[in-house]
């Protein structure tokens, strides 16, 4: 007997399904550079430098930057992933093989953001592999961290697709995520405590959202953090939000993608 | 009887200002073979984007078998088969992909798909290169990979513009036929091309449009009737010095050894070679100066011209 499947769980799927295949296909590009950069780090950061680092909040530094390499390399790959897949499929116009489909914005939406958030998921299991060489990895709440890692990708993921409709060279893919999105997780507290900085430079850093997720994730892993993660659960679901429905309005709008 | 499309008033102006559609009205009966003309920047591409979801209208009303595109639009898409004029598919995708994908879109499950893929890549001669990235097909291939694309989901009408373009006279003679055949089983077409006797050989009915409006539409025959006649281009067997007297013809002696004559619609060939031969004209060959429907195009738009 035949099932019947929803048309729209199908469209999805396949949208899903081509996403993966297309970062797999390309992993060299995609899973290989993370796990090096995540293994540097660790050399340079963690074993040169931070052994002549005191401990951080009762941890070796090694173990107290875990949290945010695992989280910058979900965050950068969930975002890289969206801009420039659909980016791309602009570019080349294969776009309209989905806008011609009786496919409502939504499941485009939902579909790019989980191929999104699959690499995402991806290199941030690789980083933590890396990361299990260097280090002995705990974990202080699963919950948490599962729900930091997995909502923290698909806002980037999100973002990234906004990048995308409004882009248009392959500059303009490039221009958020080297001056805004590096500089922003890199002052938000991967490599230290905002405890070290001068007080006006902690109350600079609460406007940094950056320093919510990443501290988040340290509460999960470690069960230490600067910020109360309750309040950065309800910081990232509002972002969700806010940026779902931008993303679904310029969908519906057809901007960047109809004339 | 509820038409294959139909469409009403449709109006489209651009952000710049510029006004690609006037506001048409077009009805495509089921089983039509249907051809859209017009020169470029017509704003035949536009209608056709606009029918197919990819461009924004400003105003008016698309229908495609009584699924309007704005309230009913899934069932409205789910009816059309797009092949746009430009390549407009992921190069990077193996051929066999690219189809499974587009069956996706359309909520039909893998394993479905990849018959239908199967079926169409067959039809069209691309089996063979199913696992080719289709950066490495030849543009005829590509040509006819859009149209298994646009086939996948086994639409009831079928847009294709201009779907010959640039491809070689054998691949667009089976590329007639394929159509044809589709036609005949019951698919419905609308076709844009610049080339005249394609839309004289395959479409039934007509439509033209100029400068965003349509000037003209109808039955083909119907349409070429409105001929004043043929120009036929003599080949003759000896060398003329003058013009010979040919009563009821209109006639030009463009070089000593060709003769172009116009015959009044109706009017059989018997009677000119009667003539000629007794004012001592020996012709070799013949052919006809321009294709009836090209005759017709070009008329239209000298009378519509702004």
């Amino acid at each position: 007997m035949n099932k019947a499947v929803n048309p729209y769980l199908t469209g999805y799927r396949t949208i899903l399904a081509k996403e993966v295949r297309r970062f797999m296909r390309i992993w060299p590009q995609t899973i290989l550079p993370p796990a090096i950069t995540t293994a540097l780090y660790f050399v340079i950061f963690g074993k040169l430098i931070g052994s002549r680092i005191g401990p951080v909040a009762g941890f070796g530094y090694i173990d107290y930057i875990v949290p945010g390499l695992i989280l910058m390399a979900v965050i950068s790959h969930s975002y890289a992933n969206v801009v420039s897949s659909f980016y791309s499929t602009k570019f080349q116009r294969h776009i309209e093989e989905l806008l011609i489909a009786p496919l409502p914005s939504w499941i485009i939406l939902a579909g790019y953001v989980s191929g999104g958030v699959a690499r995402g998921l991806v290199v941030g299991l690789v980083v933590t592999m890396v990361s299990a060489a260097f280090v002995e990895l705990s974990v202080f709440h699963w919950p948490l961290v599962i729900s930091v890692v997995l909502l923290t990708s698909i806002l980037f993921a999100m973002a990234g697709f906004i990048n995308a409709v409004f882009a248009r060279t392959f500059d303009d893919i490039s221009i958020i995520p080297t001056f805004v999105l590096t500089p922003l997780i890199y002052l938000g507290g991967v490599f230290y405590s905002v405890e070290m900085l001068p007080p006006f430079w902690q109350g600079v850093s609460l406007f940094n959202p950056m320093l919510y997720m990443v501290n988040a994730l340290r509460y999960g892993m470690l069960g230490v953090s600067d910020i109360e993660s309750g309040s950065a659960l309800v910081i990232i679901l509002v972002f969700i939000g806010l940026l779902g429905a931008a993303a679904l309005w310029l969908l519906h709008k057809g901007v960047g993608i109809k004339s | 009887m509820i038409p294959a499309l139909s469409v009403q008033g449709l109006k489209k102006t651009y952000a710049t200002g510029v006004e690609a559609l006037g506001g048409i009205d077009l009805r495509v009966e089921e089983g039509d073979f249907y051809a859209l003309l017009g020169p470029n920047g017509a704003g035949k591409s536009t209608a056709i984007g606009i029918i197919a979801s990819l461009v924004n209208k400003s105003a008016g009303r698309v229908a495609v078998f009584g699924h309007d595109l704005d309230s009913d639009w899934r069932a409205a898409r789910r009816a059309i088969g797009i092949v746009p004029q430009e390549f407009n598919f992921n190069v990077f995708e193996p051929v066999e992909e690219i189809l499974i994908n587009q069956a996706g879109y359309y909520g039909i499950p893998r394993d479905k798909a990849c018959q239908q893929a199967e079926k169409y890549l067959r039809e069209l001669e691309l089996w063979d290169k199913r696992r080719t990235q289709a950066r490495d097909l030849s543009g005829g291939m590509k040509r006819r990979l859009m149209i298994a694309r646009a086939l996948v989901h086994e639409p009831r009408l079928l847009i294709l513009d201009e779907p010959t373009a640039g491809v070689d006279l054998e691949i667009r003679h089976a590329m007639w036929e394929f159509l044809q055949c589709r036609n005949r089983e019951g698919t419905t077409i609308i076709l844009t091309t610049h080339y005249l006797e394609e839309a004289e050989s395959l479409c039934r009915r007509i439509a033209v449009i100029h400068h965003g409006r349509i000037v003209e539409q109808g039955g083909m025959r119907e349409l070429l009737a409105q001929t004043h006649g043929e120009y036929l281009v003599l080949n003759l067997s000896a060398e003329l010095k003058l013009l010979p007297k040919l009563d009821g013809y209109h006639c030009e002696l463009t070089d000593p050894h060709t003769l172009e004559v116009q015959i009044p619609t109706g009017a059989g060939l018997n009677p000119l070679f009667a003539a000629l031969s007794a004012v001592g004209v020996e012709v070799l060959s013949m052919r006809n100066k321009h294709n009836r429907l090209e005759q017709v195009f070009l008329k239209l738009l000298r009378e519509n011209h702004e």
